[in-house]
Parts: C-alpha cells; sequence; structure tokens
C-alpha cells in the first residue's frame, strides 16, 4: 500500500471539502473494499477520508411504507434489524449473504452502493425496490444511479447520506454466488408493488440492469414460472473464469426465476 | 506524516504514532508485540487475523491502524486468564483437536467467541455459516465445528 494522508472529519461538509483539496482524494466507510484494492496497489489514493466520526450517517428508520439506512450503517445492521426484517425481509437478507460475518461486522451499504462494484449485491435491492439514493446535494433516483462500470451519478465530492427504501408487497433475492468470495456470479432481486414488478440483476453485465420483458411477464402473473422462458442475450454479459457469458444468461432466468417463486410464496 | 493513535488492547492504554497505511495487523504484531494475530492471505479471504474491535469480530488485515482510534481492541492474547488459565474456547479448541498447525487458530477462537456472543443457541448449520470467513487447510474442519460448539456451550454456562 502506497502512502497517504489520513484525515478524519466530524461533518459531511468539511468531508466534501477535504476530498476537493485533495489531490486525489477518496472516501473510506467500511473500506471492505478500498483498503484491499489499495492493498493491491488497484488504488493509490493521496488522501483518505473516514466518515466514521461523521455524525447522522448510522441508523435505519421505519416511517410509512419507507425504510431509511443511513449510509454508514453496516451490513451485519441490516441483516439483523427487527424492523428490516419485518418490513422487507428480502432486504435483510441479502444484508446477510454480504462477504462473510467479520467483512459484515465493518462493510457499509454507502459504501457498497457508491462503489457499484458490478456483482455487488446491495446495487439489485437499490434498483430492484426502486430506492432513492440522498446525497449531499440532491435526491437520485435508482434508476439514475448505476451507470457503468464502478460508475454512478455521484459527482465528485457528493456524498451518500441514506438511501429511501420503499417497502414493497412482496420481494426476494436469490444469488448464485461465487464460491470464495461470495460475490454475485448473478443476483437476482425481485420486487412486486402492487400490480407493477421490478427485477434487477447484478453479477451479469458491468453494472446492474432492469429486465423490462421479465416485469411484465410477472406484472400478468406473479410466479416463477411465468419468467421460465425468458432468456437474455449473452453478447454484452460479463465473461471471466468463474462463469462465462452464456452461462451467466443462463443464471439470470434460473435467479430470476427462483426469486419470483420465494417472493410470490 | 505520522498520526497518533490511542486504543485499549487487552485492556491495556496504548498508543503511537503510526503512519496512516500501518494495517491494525501491523501495529498488534510489530508495534505491541502481539504475534498471536495472524496473517494469512492479506486480502480478506482467510481470517487468521480476526479479532475483536469494541465486541465483534474484524479481519484486522483490512483495518488502517487509524481508524481504531478510541476503540476496544482484543486479540488472541487477551482471551486467557492473566493466570494462564484459558478461556471456555481455547479450552474446547484443546479437548475437540479443533487444529493441527494451528495457523488459523487464533482467529478461528476470536470468530468463534463472536458467534457464541450473537448465536448461544448455534447449531452445527449455523456455525459453518458462521465461520464462512475463516479458511483452515489442514482440519476438512469437522473438529473445528465440533470445537465450537463445544465451546459455545461452556461459555453458556457460564464459564466465562
Amino acid at each position: 500500500m502506497y502512502a497517504f494522508n489520513y484525515h478524519r472529519p466530524k461533518s459531511t461538509d468539511e468531508a466534501a471539502k477535504l476530498v476537493a483539496e485533495a489531490e486525489d482524494g477518496k472516501l473510506i466507510a467500511g473500506g471492505m473494499t478500498l483498503l484491499p484494492s489499495m492493498k493491491l496497489r488497484l488504488a493509490a489514493p493521496s488522501d483518505i477520508v473516514d466518515l466514521a466520526a461523521v455524525e447522522g450517517l448510522r441508523g435505519i428508520t421505519v416511517s410509512g411504507k419507507t425504510v431509511t439506512i443511513g449510509a454508514m450503517t453496516r451490513h451485519v445492521d441490516v441483516q439483523t434489524s427487527a424492523e428490516v426484517k419485518k418490513a422487507i425481509p428480502a432486504l435483510a437478507a441479502l444484508a446477510g449473504g454480504i462477504g462473510d460475518p467479520s467483512v459484515r461486522n465493518r462493510g457499509t451499504i454507502g459504501g457498497s452502493v457508491a462503489n457499484a462494484d458490478p456483482a455487488a449485491d446491495y446495487p439489485a435491492a437499490v434498483l430492484g425496490l426502486n430506492a432513492t439514493v440522498e446525497t449531499t446535494k440532491r435526491k437520485i433516483a435508482a434508476d439514475d444511479f448505476f451507470t457503468g462500470l464502478f460508475e454512478t451519478a455521484l459527482e465528485p465530492g457528493e456524498i451518500i447520506k441514506a438511501i429511501h427504501f420503499p417497502v414493497p408487497d412482496a420481494a426476494a433475492y436469490e444469488k448464485f454466488p461465487q464460491p470464495a468470495s461470495g460475490f454475485a456470479m448473478v443476483g437476482a432481486f425481485v420486487a412486486r408493488f402492487g400490480k407493477d414488478v421490478r427485477v434487477a440483476i447484478t453479477g451479469a453485465k458491468d453494472h446492474v440492469f432492469r429486465v423490462p420483458d421479465m416485469e411484465k411477464a410477472l406484472a400478468a402473473k406473479f410466479s416463477g414460472d411465468a419468467i421460465a422462458e425468458i432468456k437474455l442475450p449473452d453478447d454484452d454479459m460479463m465473461s471471466d473464469i468463474h462463469c462465462s457469458a452464456d452461462y451467466r444468461a443462463h443464471l439470470v432466468t434460473v435467479m430470476a426465476k427462483r426469486a419470483a417463486a420465494k417472493a410470490a410464496g | 506524516m505520522s498520526t497518533k493513535v490511542s486504543m485499549t488492547v487487552n485492556g491495556r492504554k496504548v498508543s503511537a504514532d503510526v503512519e496512516p497505511r500501518t494495517l491494525l495487523v501491523q501495529y498488534l504484531r510489530e508495534h505491541l508485540g502481539l504475534t498471536g494475530t495472524h496473517v494469512g492471505c492479506d486480502t480478506t479471504q482467510c481470517g487468521c487475523c480476526a479479532i475483536h474491535l469494541n465486541g465483534e469480530a474484524v479481519k484486522s488485515c483490512t483495518i488502517l491502524a487509524v481508524q481504531c482510534e478510541g476503540a476496544d481492541v482484543v486479540t488472541i492474547e487477551g482471551l486467557a486468564s492473566p493466570d494462564g488459565e484459558l478461556h471456555p474456547m481455547q479450552k474446547a479448541f484443546w479437548e475437540h483437536h479443533g487444529l493441527q498447525c494451528g495457523f488459523c487458530t487464533p482467529g478461528m477462537v476470536m470468530v468463534a467467541c463472536d458467534i457464541a456472543r450473537r448465536k448461544p443457541d448455534a447449531d452445527e448449520a449455523t456455525i459453518r455459516h458462521g465461520l464462512e470467513g475463516n479458511i483452515c487447510r489442514c482440519t476438512g474442519y469437522q473438529h473445528i465445528v465440533e470445537a465450537v460448539h463445544s465451546g459455545i456451550q461452556a461459555m453458556n454456562q457460564g464459564k466465562r
């Protein structure tokens, strides 16, 4: 790991200023991706700005039909939250499937969403549940947030404060995990809000995406069978030593079918 | 370019000037001489470096020492009583032959204690899931799982 300057601000304003003034400043939340990347020298920021001491970024609140999770809330807190388990059990289960227990004791929802790893779990929930990402500057709809490989709509110095999840009538997340890392080779989040259905897929392409054909089929008939024959082309799927593009395309159908069947109960 | 950091390690207040890039595990091993915490993979996979940070198991190879300002850290050296009496989880690993080479054992024991804290009624499946972030290349895990199960029961009986 290359040397860097370390800052521990008390407010998001101060944090944003420190990042802006640095030659190459990076925010750190739980650090479960950033620190391994720095050790591998894939990242070499000049300055690390730690959000750990910033007030007001942690915690879970449920009000009406919305679950709000602060950006610095850890995976273990979402996994074990009685309120999340009651309102959106699929979200608590998803958090409980990230990495391993020691990683979940550090990693945060804001860090995961801001990092936008193509195989991360949380982006599927954010997009599948039509969540809103609240930042220091604005509120960003999930459909506008994830823009590419590790790319989001966040501007330099813009910090995620919280994520607002609408409570669905039914939802489920199913993933085929890479056995060593736990990352999703393919993960599917299916959520039903009244007659509307959203299907979000992570792990398959360079960033999380929706599948309109599956959403239409599930809106007509909410069951796993309704989408069992819907295949996606594999030309823009990722391909690596773990999983070829055509296998990923196959897994999209299988995982979405399982998630829909689970959500349909 | 060093930064001052203060924390409590195994009940003792410590502070030092460290480079910000100093990992917690480096601080523990190289500055404090607490070499019971091991570095196995250095990529957040193997769990050999697991310690307790404010009571919860975390991987000390993936935390900066400076991030632990004001924190309460317990390492494997902090589990046994000052008189040398082993912690019930340590005893359980001994009794059930939960180790061969022993390299992964400190991390296994620290994570096992965290499982006991969160799930005092943990069954075999829960224990196996709880150990997902800890890799052992010797035992095939069977004796580790038995040791953790026994250790949790001993901890429940108030032996610590």
